[in-house]
């Protein structure tokens, strides 16, 4: 019998999980805050589901009610992505070492 | 390009990533792992338009509104202040929320165009998976939207409590579970509509019970709830980049939730039920009674400093609501150049998001290897002469160790008691959000200064000159 392809998304699935639990205890406190707002970035990676709607009207017709829907999450993701990436280079560019020479 | 192609180039991006969180282990490495983020970011989006290789009229239409979308994040990035990161941050996950919503809604309508069928035949697991989605991206949007106007002071901090509430939460999960049954039996899109509707209802009940300062846990929780949103569309799309970034999110905010319950010693339950602060706050006001306090003004505060040879500084969310941050650096500054030795000590749940005082310092210049966490600075504080706690009030209750009928009992707590002295610069001698008194006020080497905390570290300065 042949193995559904869902039981191997699910084994990348599962296996993720535990890389994130084991890569996220190694992240040090201090720097919690931006470790939201770069998951935050990362999780609109969705961005590829909504340009595959954006895209899914024909020639005649660019706007239907699916590629609406598509055009507006690939905003609101965008907004997300360069939002997201760009205030955690602002946040992690502040953390720095004590000065040796004063 | 090859679905097997790009397919790899997913993973590529996915395991890009996972380096990308792997680079904040450290903040000398994190820059490299922001770089890691975006280049997988970047992959992923040029894959996916060369997967699609149709570059009809509708490939202008994306890139506007992508160019749109790209604008109103880097203005936002560039302009918003540091402390106001945690609404920020609340406002992205509703993003996040709403995106999923929406090409959960796309695939829906047009199940043709993501290979999952015909509209009104479309494959059972897909139609699971994309319902799911659906559902947790709808939770997670009117959820982030309440805790974003929780954070920002739009609506009230205090928790909006009502009879019966858990039972209509209750309620809705289930009807939730059902429409997903129904729609599945019968592929009816009114099904489809009513499920995310309900889910932003359930999104909105389940985060109004929960109080401004139980706020760090709902954060973690909400950044949790987009992981497993992304990972729901990413399993309809058979997206390994999406899978794999779906779990890494929901890992990583789940495991920030565990931190900060364990921060305040409160199951996650007991937070999510909500309404902490209503309900204790009666039991306090009852047993006040009046007792002397030692209060003082700058001029104290400063003769206390400057004759110490050691101050550890204990920051909470006073600080940032006083913006504060920036005279206490230069407070320290003065400090050090007296040959006094300062240090920063940071409790788990201070503030309204995990790391939030840590990014306000580092905001004001203050290098990272002088401020600690709460386990490696604890022992510290029974050989330092001054303790110097700035808008920080519960985290440092010695009521947490001894009184066992104290709310905040078993809570970790910074152990400022055992300093020479405390200064504590407060507003008033109202208790902090567990609506439990501080004995601390009251002791003899507890100074109080009843002042706005960036006035006072002002007039410190002043008087330390």
């Amino acid at each position: 019998m042949e193995i559904d392809p869902f039981i191997f998304r699910l084994s990348i699935f599962i296996l993720s999980i535990f890389i994130g639990y084991y890569v996220v205890w190694s992240v040090t406190p201090s720097l919690h805050t931006p470790l939201m707002s770069v998951t935050n970035a990362i999780s609109s990676v969705i961005i590829v589901g909504a340009i595959i709607a954006g895209l899914s009207g024909d020639s005649q017709s660019v706007f239907n009610m699916s590629s609406i829907f598509g055009f507006l999450a690939i905003s609101l993701a965008a907004i997300n992505i360069f939002g997201g990436f760009l205030v955690t280079q602002r946040m992690l560019q502040m953390y720095k070492k004590k000065k040796k020479d004063k | 390009m090859s679905a097997n192609l790009s397919a790899i180039f997913y993973l590529i991006s996915g395991i890009l990533f996972i380096l990308a969180l792997r680079g904040l282990s450290s903040p000398e490495t994190s820059r490299q792992g922001n770089f890691f983020g975006i280049l997988g970011m970047i992959i992923a989006i040029t894959v996916t338009f060369l997967s699609i290789g149709n570059f009809s009229s509708g490939f202008i239409y994306v890139l506007i509104f992508l160019l749109i979308g790209g604008l109103i994040g880097a203005f936002i990035a560039y302009k918003i202040p540091m402390t106001a990161m945690p609404e920020l941050v609340a406002g992205f996950h509703s993003l996040v929320g709403l995106a999923a919503v929406f090409v959960a809604i796309s695939a829906f309508l047009n199940p043709e165009a993501f290979n999952l069928g015909s509209t009104g035949d479309i494959k059972l697991s897909s139609l699971i998976e994309m319902s799911i989605g659906a559902a947790i991206g709808a939770i997670t949007f009117s959820g982030s939207i309440i805790a974003f106007l929780k954070l920002r002071g739009i609506m009230s901090g205090s928790p909006i409590i009502f009879k019966g509430q858990h039972y209509i939460n209750l309620l809705l999960g289930i009807s939730i579970i059902v429409l997903v049954f129904y729609l599945c039996n019968t592929q009816s899109e009114s099904f489809f509509w009513r499920l995310i509707g309900i889910s932003f209802l359930l999104g909105l009940l389940l985060i109004i019970p929960i109080g401004g300062a139980d706020m760090p846990v709902v954060i973690s929780m909400l950044n949790s709830y987009s992981g497993w949103a992304a990972a729901g569309i990413g399993f309809t799309l058979e997206n390994s980049a999406l899978i794999i970034t779906g779990a890494l999110v929901g890992s990583s905010g789940a495991i920030l939730s565990y931190i900060m319950c364990k921060g305040m010693n409160r199951s996650f339950f007991n937070v999510i039920l909500g309404g902490f602060g209503a309900t204790d706050q009666t039991s306090s006001s009852k047993g006040k009674e009046q007792k002397p306090v030692k209060s003082g003004n700058a001029e104290d505060a400063a003769f206390l400093m400057k004759n110490a040879s050691s101050v550890i500084i204990v920051p909470g969310y006073g600080m940032a609501v006083a913006q504060a941050q920036h005279a206490l650096r230069e407070m320290v500054d003065t400090l050090k150049k007296n040959d006094i030795k300062v240090t920063y000590a940071i409790h788990p749940v201070a503030g309204r998001m995990p790391g939030h005082m840590n990014v306000l310092l580092a905001e004001a210049n203050v290098p990272y290897d002088e401020v600690f966490e709460l386990e490696e600075i604890n022992n510290d504080f029974a050989n330092t002469d001054v303790a110097f706690v700035i808008g920080a009030n519960d985290v440092t209750n010695p009521a947490a160790k001894t009184d066992q009928q104290s709310p905040i009992y078993g809570m970790p707590i910074l152990d400022v008691e055992k300093c020479k002295s405390v200064l504590f610069v407060k507003r008033s001698l109202s208790p902090g959000y567990a609506g439990v008194d501080n004995e601390l006020f009251y002791r003899d080497n507890t100074l109080m200064l009843f002042a706005d905390a960036k006035k006072m570290t002002e007039d410190i300065i002043k008087n330390l000159d």
